[in-house]
């Protein structure tokens, strides 16, 4: 199911959207078990919206670019009246008093929110395994993780238990699982989407964004939800191009590059697929050029003190006063603070605050703090002068293919460093995404990442398109 | 090393986290691994280089502020809803201050 065939057989009375929505609730709920991507379902939620299509059909209005579209929604994007967790102890049990801006247009356009996503704990970590709720399995192989943080958005989308999905990206959170499952996964240019009513970890890297098994369907996702927000000060005002109408599988003549710094370190499984797809490109009538991204090197470095920095800020407010939970053992104010903390947050949260607080810290702040947002200015530089002569930019997004559960869990520096492709992007607040290349000889999904310079989602996705009418299977 | 216990300890503090003894060994191994990358970056000479604090683009001054209209508040009981302990209107806290 995509898109446009669920508004063609809603539009041909085939079927209706609250069949549709009653099926996917169905199946979702009894497929869950085996890889545990959603937290939370919205039945009544989902069969509201869903006859709320049928009626304006019914009466011969426009029912909404989504129509009876079954979504499920990350689980650190505020639903009201749904319990929103963040995958933490911290908001098990937390009911948002208001939605995320992205959720109001996804309803507004007719989709259908069935459920809320597993992910790692307050999106931190990069393969699911940091979720108070237990870790997700990856539907192509049940042994492996499928990325993170959006890891449960990713894998409703490869399980086909939702049509289209959110997800949120700070360092990759949504390319990285959309490579690990074999789906497609998008982070805007910074600021495209609204991030009113998505949980702050890294204010200046936090980006929301589609998954879906089609490169269309995740421009028509993004379609709905872009545009300027009054209730987020950092949305962009510039015009919100027509997404879909540019894919016209016509990419002649462009000019790709490939950096030679995202193949340092690359597994040569990953990265057979991965020329393979520029060879694609290439026979596509795509010029393909070698450029350097040379601040490469430094990003997951630079990355890892601005977020976690951000982080220690934006999480001092689970406090044990306005967010649920507050310890049982607290006796003063302070130890209500430290005891709540402390039962609340997973121990990738407490590394992270720990950092971020460390390089705040007095007399730290400008050896790593500013340091790093100088080195962010190189790293953006590098992406601005490469697309002085390139149109778009090409590569992996991971250095490996998914790895199996508790492979990684005990060694937090190599988990970050693997994150060295997907960093830059962030860091540059240009688009990217992340769609299906081909797979390893072990069957294992590679995705391929497309970057952009800023607000050029079209070039980005005219690619993706292109690239994907020819090498589906 | 980057970090001692003793530094983390103080850390833990500042960032209002009661760590146990184990979690305080393990966390100064995890943040001297990272710290050590960190590193890295002392080999760029940033001297000239303006901090990006923000992802910003041209536009105008006043371009993000929206119109000085009313705008209808949250509400106190949806304000409370996911407060732990609260009475009266306010969030409750452990007594602060002695009479």
């Amino acid at each position: 199911m995509t898109v446009d065939s669920i508004r063609a057989d809603l539009l041909a009375k085939k079927t209706s959207a609250e069949e549709i929505a009653r099926e996917a609730l169905r199946f979702a709920e009894a497929e869950n078990p085996k890889t545990n991507a959603y937290l939370t379902f919205a039945p009544e939620r989902a069969l509201a919206a869903a006859r709320a299509v049928d009626q304006k059909i019914a009466a011969g209005e426009e029912p909404g670019p989504l129509a009876g579209v079954p979504i499920a929604i990350k689980d650190v994007i505020l639903t009201r009246g749904l319990r929103t967790t963040c995958a933490s102890r911290m908001l098990e049990t937390y009911i948002p008093p208001y939605d995320a801006t992205a959720v109001i247009r996804i309803e507004q356009a007719g989709g259908v929110i069935i459920g809320k996503t597993n992910c790692d704990e307050f999106a931190m970590g990069s393969s699911n395994e940091n979720s108070a709720f237990g870790p997700v399995r990856n539907p192509v192989a049940l042994d492996r993780v499928p990325g993170g943080s959006s890891g449960g958005s990713a894998a409703v989308i490869a399980q086909g238990t939702a049509v289209l999905s959110l997800g949120s990206d700070t360092g990759g959170s949504i390319r990285q699982p959309a490579s690990f499952c074999g789906v497609t996964g998008v982070t805007p240019t910074y600021g495209r989407v609204s991030r009113y009513g998505l949980t702050a970890f890294a204010s200046s890297l936090d980006h929301i964004g589609p998954f879906s098994r089609t490169v269309r369907d995740s421009a028509r996702l993004l379609q709905v939800m872009a545009g300027r927000d009054q209730m987020d000060s950092t949305s962009a005002v510039a015009p919100v191009p027509d997404y879909v109408a540019e894919l016209n599988g016509n990419i002649r003549g462009m000019k790709i590059g490939v950096p030679k710094e995202f193949f340092d370190g690359l597994a040569s499984d990953t990265g057979d697929v991965i020329q393979a797809a520029i060879q694609t490109l290439q026979k596509l009538g795509c010029e393909i050029r070698e450029i350097r991204l040379p601040h490469t090197p430094y990003a997951v470095g630079c990355y890892y003190i601005i977020c976690t920095a951000e982080a220690s800020s934006n999480l001092a407010r689970y406090d044990g006063v306005r967010y649920t939970r507050r310890s049982e053992a607290a006796g003063t104010l302070q130890e209500m603070y430290r005891k709540t903390r402390d039962e609340g947050f997973g121990a990738e949260c407490k590394r992270r605050i720990m950092l971020g607080t460390y390089v705040l810290s007095a007399g730290y702040y400008d050896a790593y703090y500013l340091k790093a947002q100088k080195v962010r200015a190189l790293v953006a530089r590098d992406y601005a002068q490469a697309f002085g002569q390139v149109d778009a930019i090409v590569g992996p997004v991971s250095p490996h293919p998914a790895f199996k559960l508790g492979e990684k869990v005990d060694d937090p520096t190599s988990m970050y460093l693997s994150d060295i492709y997907t960093v830059t992007g962030d860091l540059a607040g240009i688009p990217c995404m992340s769609v299906p290349g081909g797979k390893t000889p072990d069957g294992l999904p590679v995705g391929l990442q497309i970057l952009a310079n800023h607000f050029n989602e079209t070039t980005m996705f005219r690619v993706a398109d292109a690239f994907e009418q020819v090498s589906s299977d | 090393m980057k970090i001692t216990e003793q530094e983390v300890r103080r850390v833990a503090e500042l960032a209002n986290l009661a760590l146990t003894e184990d979690e305080i060994v393990r966390m100064t191994q995890d943040m001297d691994g990272i710290l050590s990358h960190i590193d890295k970056l002392s080999e760029l000479d940033t001297t000239n280089v303006e901090p990006m604090s923000q992802v910003l683009y041209d536009a105008e001054e006043t371009a993000t502020l929206r119109a000085d209209v009313e705008r209808k508040p949250l509400g106190n009981a949806d304000a409370l809803a996911n407060a732990p302990v609260s009475g009266q209107g306010y969030f409750k806290v452990p007594l602060v201050i002695e009479k």
